[in-house]
């Protein structure tokens, strides 16, 4: 019993360390803006080399939702639906969640490692010692990287997506195309599109900061970094899928 | 109390304290619970290449730590260039730590960067140069190192030696007043070893600064260090010049100038009791 | 350097293509974003007993022909009855002033829409305007309340009817029970 309250009081600590970073992180972010070249540069590294791995998830991410998604709306004979209903899902939960996991992933273990690394072979101790602040130069343009890139590669899922889905369900199963593009216009709204976009907004600064993170504090030894690596991975879809249950909830009143 | 500043000792030479460029006085400083430092008095006489050695684990890389106000002490002073650092503000600590140097035990480049770009780090950040004049800059002091010629390279294409010697390059780049090397001799042949050694003496000499050597290499630092300091159990056991050290009428002098294997220094870890030890684990019938 | 330009043109593109993917969604996929300007239209207003779940943003059509959708639900308290105000497309301002509004439900249980039915008048309807003739929705309920409501009174006829015959088959039944 004593050791349930003790974790807990280390995970109130540890979220407040967090935060506190964040905070920080935030603050510095206004002076990193100025060097434009280097969130550049993070971008690229956080969404453009992701890309391949997001496009392809999201295509077939669609096309599965197409074939689910055709077998119980025709149960209602409702197939026309296809179209909303893929984009409705893709575009409110797997786009940005998914999109997140695999963010997590692929650029949030780089994040980490690399930040890591630089613990662990003392460049970001050198930094400070150069009156360089390892937090400006190195640690913010990485965060900001991620939060630039994580809603756009949601977007980049979500419409991939929509088109495996029409591949699948108007090439493959059958519906008929202007049904399935005009049912969805009809009912999908700008507040679902908006959803998304909040939604993997917040999954990206969830990751970015979760990645940057740890592996700013990581154990400078070989091993540290690996478990901040690890870590990443592990904190960040716990609390994406919390989140999601929070924001979804938060957007059905 | 053993060649602490300011004692009678026959063998401790006073110097003029304002020609310390670091003071540290009564310094106090614990970690995990235990003390590293207690009651810490050392001068760093300025424009001398001083020497600070130890067995491992005295703390001599915290020594390093506190001096550059990356720590900070539990109590007492320590003075740098005549900054006091207990009441130094953040962003006078940035200014003062442009007047020193620091060569890191592997190096610490940035990896992501060219070597010239590596030596070009200060200088892009801290200054308004304009290009033509840092690349002077640059080169001049990959000249002075000898490596010129890598500065295309990046740091993983290079030897630990010359990862060191772009370091080197790096910390004089902004012509700093204090030169720091932290284990700059760990794992380097016997040419690179010379060719480092070489750099300290001359830098120190050309440029008129001050250079903090922490190291346990008793043979090499002996040939470059005009003081050395030794620590032991967080104090000062020693203080002097390398030849009065050799013959310092102390027993962990001694054992560490030797390289004695047991001594005040103990080789076993302790343990209890050897042949009870061995004994216990048997069943007797 | 090359370096560097492959990475600046590696950003610029994802960013390129993450904007178009978000200007995709948003205009694509929803019934409003896909007018860039909005074109010239003219507003009409219509009171109805019950609109059902008629929502903002429902469609307005004639013969089929989506016209317009309706902008506004406001209730009038002095007649008790619900003021839908609808925005058409100024393309379609030849709708005669005894046309009449009527609420329908799109397929089975779909949402409500407005469907306009032309009458014979000679002039048109104009901006801010009102459809004097109007229905009102279909609500299920009803429906069936009044499907209950004629069996319970056709079986009330046919009751009096065979009077007899309940009586004669009531003592048989006693029996039965006994």
């Amino acid at each position: 019993m004593e050791e349930l309250w003790t974790s807990l009081i280390e995970s109130l600590v540890g979220l407040g360390d967090v935060v506190r970073f964040l905070l920080r992180l935030v603050a510095e972010s206004p002076r990193a803006l100025l060097r434009f070249d280097l969130i550049a540069k993070q971008i690229y590294n956080s969404g453009a080399l992701s890309l391949v791995i997001i496009m392809l998830s999201g295509l077939f991410v669609g096309m599965v939702l197409a074939l689910q998604g055709f077998q119980l709306l025709q149960r209602f004979g409702s197939e026309d639906a296809l179209g909303t209903a893929a984009t409705i899902g893709l575009v409110k939960e797997l786009g940005p969640v998914v999109t997140a996991l695999l963010f997590a992933g692929r650029a949030g273990t780089a994040l980490a490692s690399e930040l890591g690394l630089m613990r662990a072979t003392d460049q970001l101790s050198a930094m400070e010692m150069m009156a360089v602040d390892p937090i400006r130069r190195v640690v913010v343009p990485r965060f900001l990287g991620g939060v630039i890139a994580m809603p756009l590669l949601a977007a980049i899922f979500s419409v991939i997506g929509i088109y495996g889905a029409q591949l699948v369900g108007v090439q493959i199963m059958g519906v008929d195309a202007g049904s399935f593009w005009s049912q969805m216009r009809a009912s999908v709204g700008l507040s679902d599109i908006n959803e998304g976009i909040v939604k993997s907004c917040i999954f990206g600064v969830t990751c970015s900061l979760i990645a940057v993170y740890e592996g700013y504090y990581a154990t400078p030894t070989a091993e540290g970094v690996g478990t901040a690596t690890t870590r990443t991975v592990v904190t960040s879809a716990v609390i994406i899928l919390f989140l999601d249950y929070l924001i979804t909830a938060a957007f059905l009143k | 109390m053993l060649g602490v500043t300011g004692t009678r000792s026959p063998i401790a030479t006073p110097l003029n304290p304002s020609a310390s460029i670091v003071e540290i006085r009564n310094l106090n400083y614990g970690a995990g619970g235990r003390p590293i430092f207690s009651g810490l008095d050392i001068d760093i006489p300025r424009g001398r290449i001083t020497a600070v050695m130890g067995p491992s684990g005295t703390g001599k890389t915290t020594l390093l730590r506190l001096i550059t106000g990356q720590v900070a002490a539990e109590s007492g002073s320590i003075v740098v260039a005549g900054e006091d650092l207990r009441s130094v503000r953040r962003a006078d600590l940035y200014v003062l730590r442009r007047r020193m140097g620091m060569l890191f035990q592997n190096g610490a480049l940035l990896t992501d960067l060219s070597v010239f770009e590596n030596v070009a780090f200060p200088l892009r950040e801290h200054t308004d140069l304009p290009e033509r004049l840092i690349r002077q800059l640059v080169l001049t002091k990959l000249q002075a190192v000898g490596l010129r010629g890598a500065a295309e390279l990046m740091p993983g294409e290079l030897s630990g030696g010359m990862n060191r010697r772009v370091a080197l390059a790096r910390a004089i780049v902004m012509d700093p007043e204090i030169l720091i090397y932290d284990e700059p001799f760990v794992g380097l042949d016997p040419i690179s070893l010379g060719v480092i050694l070489r750099l300290i003496r001359r830098l120190n000499d050309a440029l008129g600064i001050t250079s903090i050597v922490v190291s346990h290499d008793v043979q090499e630092i002996s040939t470059v260090a005009d003081v050395v300091f030794l620590l032991s159990g967080g104090k000062v056991v020693a203080r002097g010049t390398p030849q009065q050290l050799h013959s310092y009428p102390s027993e962990i002098v001694r054992q560490f100038m030797g390289g004695l294997a047991d001594g005040p220094v103990p080789f076993h870890y302790p343990a209890p009791d050897y042949f009870g030890e061995l004994l216990a684990r048997g069943e007797i019938p | 350097m090359a370096k560097s330009r492959t990475l600046n043109l590696g950003t610029g593109t994802f960013v390129l293509l993450g904007f178009a993917a978000l200007f995709f969604l948003t205009t694509q996929t929803t019934s409003r974003g896909i007018s860039f300007a909005s074109p010239p239209h003219y507003d009409l207003s219509a009171k109805f007993d019950n609109i059902g779940d008629l929502k903002v943003g429902a469609p307005v059509s004639m013969s089929g022909v989506e016209m317009g959708r309706v902008t506004k639900i406001d209730f009038d308290s002095k007649e008790y009855k619900a003021v839908v105000t609808m925005r058409l497309d100024a393309r379609f301002n030849q709708i005669p002033t005894d046309s009449d509004a009527t609420i329908y439900t799109q397929g089975l249980l779909g949402g409500k829409f407005i469907g306009l039915t032309a009458g014979g008048a000679e002039t048109y309807l104009k901006d801010k305007d009102q459809i004097e003739f109007t229905q009102s929705a279909f609500v299920l309920e009803n429906l069936i309340g009044q499907l209950l409501a004629n069996f319970a009174k056709s079986s009330a006829d046919s009751g009096k009817s065979k009077a007899d015959a309940p009586a004669a088959a009531a003592p048989k039944s006693t029996e039965k029970t006994q």
